[in-house]
C-alpha cells in the first residue's frame, strides 16, 4: 500500500523531501517577495491609466530584510501616521537597534516630552479624535499581522475624491473610511470612474473601472508608490520586531538539525546492522 | 574455568559499582532499565507509522517546558493577557521563540495525534487485547482537547474570545442544565475575567496533571499487551528457547536510536514552521487574533482551530442546533466503540479485503474534507458537501460491524514481514 511506507530508508527520503521542499517552498515564496519588492520599487503604479485598474491585486512585495526601507519607513510614520496613530507595543529604542538609526537621527522621530525608552505614542487626546473623526483612530502595532501587509497598501493606493462623505474621500479598500486622505499632499487627488455592469435584476448597477488623477501632489506616482512601500514595510516590522532575528536564527537551527538527523541515522544504521 | 564463567555472570548480571550500586540498593534502577527498556522486546517491522506515539510524548514536553517559561510573563485577565502576550513576543529575550515553539507545538501536538490515531486505524492496533490502551488514548485525546482549546483562549485576541463564546455555548444546548452549566464554565454571565482566569488554571495546572497521568496509563498498559505491529500478529506467540520473542527485538538500544531518528525529523520540519511560517498562513494564528477581544465585534466568520474543524462542521451541518450538538458528540464518542464495532478476524490493513480499505479510506478523506469545510462559512455549497461528508464519516461507524466481519481476508503469516537492510 502507498501509505504504508515499509522501510526507514524510505522513511528518510520522504522526510528528506517534505524538509527539502517546505525549504524550497520558504525560499521561493521569499524570492518572489525580494523580487516583488524590487519591481514595486521601480515600477509605476497603473492607477492613472484609462485601463481598468485592478487594484484588489496589488501586493506590497516589500520586505523587512531592507533595512533602508524600514528607516524610510520610519520617518514616514513619524512625520505623516504618529500625528493620529500610535504603536504602543514599540519603543523607540528598539526601533534605533533594529533599523541601525544613530541616536541622534532617531532622536529627530521622538516627539518632545518622550525618551528613547518611551513607547511610539500619538499626542493626540483619545477624546478628541473620537470627536473629531468619530472613533478613535486604531493602534497601528499590530496592523500588518491582523489585516496582511497586501491590505495597507491597497488602503493607502485606493483613496479617492467623494464630496458625499465628511472627509471629502472615500476608499475602496475600506469603504465610508474615517480617516481623511492625509497623505492628499504628496499623492495628490484621484477620482473614481465607474463603468456600468448588468445587474442580476435586469438593471445595471456601477462597478469601478479606474482611477484620474484630478489633481497633482508634491510625488510623482512612482515616489508615492515608493513611499507608501516604505511605511508598510515599517508597519509589517513594528507587527513583529524580532521577525528579523528569527529569520536570521532560523536558518542556522534547521541546519543543525539537519546534521544531527543524518548522525542519528548513521547510528541507527550500525545498530539495526544485526537485525535479520 | 569455573572462575572465568563465574566472573563472566558477574559482569553481566550485576556490573554495577561505586555510586550506581549505592543507587541500585536504594532505587530499582537497573530493574526498571531491564523490565522497560533493553529487555522489553518489541516487533522489529515498525514501519513510518511507529514513530508518532515518541514525537507525541517529545512534544507533549515541549509543550510543558515551554509553558512554563510562558507563565513567568503571561498575565491572565481582561485586561493584561493580550498585553503580556505582546510583552513576551517583542521584549523577551527569545519570549518570541519559547511563544512560537508553544503555539506550533499544539498545532503539532495534534498532527502527531491523529497520524498516531490512523495508525491505530491502519493496523487494528485497538483490538483485543489493547482495547484498554485504545480507551485511555482516547482519554489522552480528550484532554488534550480541553486543554488546546483553554489554551487557545488565553491570548485573549478577538478569535479567541469569539471562538469561546461559541464552544461554551454548544454546552447550553444540554436540556436543562444547559443555561446554568454554561454560566458556571464562564464564572459570569459573558467570557470575561472570571473566564480567562480559570481557563489559566485549568490550562496549567488541572489538566497538564491529568495529561500526564493519562499518558502513563496509556504507556503502562501499552507494557502490558506490548506493540501491536503492521501485520497485526502477536509476537509472543513465537518464542524462541532463550524465553524472548523470535520477532521481537530489545527496545533499548534498537527503538531508541530509531525513534531519535524520528525525532530529529520531526524537529527539523518543526523549526522550519516556527522560524519561517509559525502563523502557518493563519492556520496555527489566526490573523483575526491580532486584535484584542472586542465583545462588540464579531469576526466575520467565527472559525475553530484547524484541529477542531472536522467535529464543528458536523455541528454545522445539522439542521437544528440541538442536533448539531448531539451529532458532534457522537462523532467523538464513535472513537470509543472502535475496538467493539470492528469485527474482522485480522488487524492489519494488509490482510483484509478491499470494502475495508475503501471503508477507511473514505473515512479519512470525509474527515479531512469535514475539516476543510469547518473553516468556511456556513453557506451554499459548503453546506451540501459538509452534509455529504458528515454523512459519509457515520457511515463509516455504523456499518463497521457488518462489512468488517463480510469481508474478506487474506491468509495472515506466521511471522512478521521484515526485510533486513
Amino acid at each position: 500500500m502507498l501509505i504504508e511506507i515499509g522501510r526507514t530508508g524510505k522513511l528518510m527520503r520522504v522526510l528528506g523531501s517534505c524538509a527539502l521542499a517546505l525549504l524550497l517552498l520558504g525560499g521561493s515564496a521569499w524570492a518572489a517577495d525580494e523580487a516583488a519588492a524590487e519591481k514595486g520599487q521601480a515600477s509605476k503604479a497603473e492607477a492613472s491609466s484609462a485601463e481598468p485598474t485592478d487594484w484588489e491585486s496589488w501586493k506590497a512585495g516589500t520586505s523587512v530584510a531592507n533595512t533602508a526601507s524600514l528607516q524610510r519607513g520610519a520617518r514616514n510614520f513619524a512625520e505623516y501616521c504618529m500625528g493620529c496613530h500610535s504603536l504602543k507595543y514599540v519603543r523607540w529604542s528598539r526601533v534605533g537597534t533594529d533599523l541601525n538609526i544613530p541616536a541622534n537621527e532617531l532622536q529627530e522621530l521622538i516627539p518632545a516630552g518622550d525618551t528613547p525608552a518611551s513607547y511610539v505614542s500619538t499626542p493626540m487626546p483619545a477624546q478628541d479624535a473620537e470627536n473629531w473623526f468619530g472613533k478613535v483612530p486604531p493602534d497601528l502595532s499590530l496592523m500588518a499581522a491582523e489585516r496582511g501587509k497586501d491590505y495597507i497598501y491597497r488602503l493607502f493606493k485606493t483613496f479617492y475624491v467623494d464630496p458625499t462623505k465628511p472627509t471629502g474621500t472615500n476608499n475602496l479598500q475600506l469603504p465610508n473610511i474615517a480617516m481623511p486622505n492625509i497623505l492628499s499632499s504628496l499623492e495628490g487627488l484621484k477620482k473614481a470612474v465607474y463603468k456600468s455592469v448588468p445587474a442580476a435584476d435586469g438593471k445595471s448597477e456601477p462597478e469601478f473601472d479606474h482611477f484620474e488623477q484630478i489633481a497633482p501632489g508634491s510625488m510623482t506616482e512612482a515616489q508615492y508608490d515608493a513611499f507608501v512601500r516604505d511605511t508598510v514595510n515599517f508597519l509589517d516590522y513594528a507587527s513583529e520586531p524580532t521577525q528579523m532575528q528569527r529569520h536570521a536564527l532560523g536558518i542556522w537551527v534547521v541546519l543543525f538539525l539537519l546534521v544531527l538527523t543524518w548522525l542519528a541515522w548513521l547510528m541507527k544504521q550500525e545498530y539495526w546492522k544485526d537485525v535479520h | 574455568m569455573a572462575v572465568q564463567s563465574q566472573s563472566a555472570a558477574a559482569t553481566s548480571a550485576a556490573p554495577k559499582k561505586g555510586f550506581y550500586a549505592w543507587l541500585d540498593k536504594r532505587l530499582p534502577v537497573s530493574e526498571f532499565i531491564e523490565s522497560q527498556l533493553t529487555g522489553y522486546f518489541a516487533p522489529k517491522n515498525f514501519n513510518f507509522w511507529y514513530f508518532f506515539g515518541f514525537i507525541a510524548l517529545v512534544v507533549l514536553v515541549l509543550q510543558l517546558v515551554t509553558g512554563i517559561f510562558l507563565t513567568m510573563f503571561y498575565k491572565p485577565g481582561e485586561a493584561t493577557s493580550f498585553d503580556s502576550v505582546q510583552f513576551i513576543m517583542r521584549e523577551i529575550d527569545f519570549g518570541w521563540l519559547i511563544r512560537y515553539m508553544h503555539s506550533t507545538g499544539a498545532s503539532a501536538f495534534f498532527v502527531v495525534v491523529y497520524l498516531h490515531m490512523f495508525r491505530a486505524f491502519l493496523y487494528g492496533s485497538y483490538k483485543a487485547p489493547r482495547e484498554l490502551l485504545w480507551l485511555v488514548g482516547m482519554l489522552v485525546y480528550l484532554a488534550l482537547m480541553a486543554e488546546a482549546f483553554m489554551g487557545y483562549v488565553l491570548p485573549w485576541g478577538n478569535m479567541s474570545f469569539w471562538g469561546a463564546q461559541v464552544i461554551v455555548n454548544i454546552f447550553g444546548t444540554i436540556p436543562v442544565i444547559g443555561p446554568g452549566l454554561v454560566e458556571w464554565i464562564r464564572g459570569d454571565y459573558a467570557i470575561a475575567d472570571a473566564t480567562v482566569n480559570r481557563f489559566f488554571a485549568l490550562h496549567v495546572v488541572a489538566i497538564p496533571l491529568i495529561l500526564l497521568a493519562l499518558v502513563g496509563l496509556h504507556l503502562i498498559a501499552l507494557r502490558r499487551t506490548g506493540s501491536n505491529n503492521p501485520d497485526g500478529i502477536e509476537i509472543k506467540a513465537k518464542v524462541g528457547p532463550n524465553g524472548h520473542p523470535l520477532d521481537g527485538i530489545p527496545f533499548h538500544p534498537y527503538y531508541t536510536v530509531k525513534d531519535t531518528v524520528g525525532i530529529c525529523a520531526f524537529l527539523v520540519i518543526f523549526a522550519i514552521i516556527v522560524f519561517y511560517t509559525p502563523t502557518f498562513g493563519g492556520l496555527f494564528l489566526e490573523s483575526a487574533n491580532f486584535e484584542p477581544a472586542n465583545p462588540v465585534s464579531t469576526p466575520p466568520d467565527i472559525t475553530p482551530v484547524w484541529y477542531f474543524t472536522p467535529f464543528y462542521a458536523i455541528l454545522r451541518a445539522m439542521p437544528d442546533q440541538r442536533l448539531g450538538t448531539l451529532a458532534m458528540l457522537l462523532a467523538i464518542v464513535a472513537f470509543f466503540f472502535l475496538p467493539w464495532l470492528d469485527r474482522s478476524p485480522v488487524r492489519s490493513i494488509r490482510y483484509k479485503g478491499w470494502i475495508s480499505k475503501v471503508a477507511l479510506a473514505v473515512f479519512v478523506i470525509s474527515f479531512v474534507g469535514l475539516g476543510f469545510m469547518g473553516m468556511r462559512p456556513p453557506e451554499g455549497l459548503y453546506v451540501v458537501i459538509g452534509r455529504i461528508f458528515t454523512g459519509l464519516y457515520f457511515l463509516f461507524w455504523i456499518l463497521m460491524p457488518f462489512y468488517s466481519r463480510w469481508d474478506s481476508v487474506k491468509p495472515v503469516p506466521e511471522r512478521v514481514v521484515y526485510h533486513a537492510h
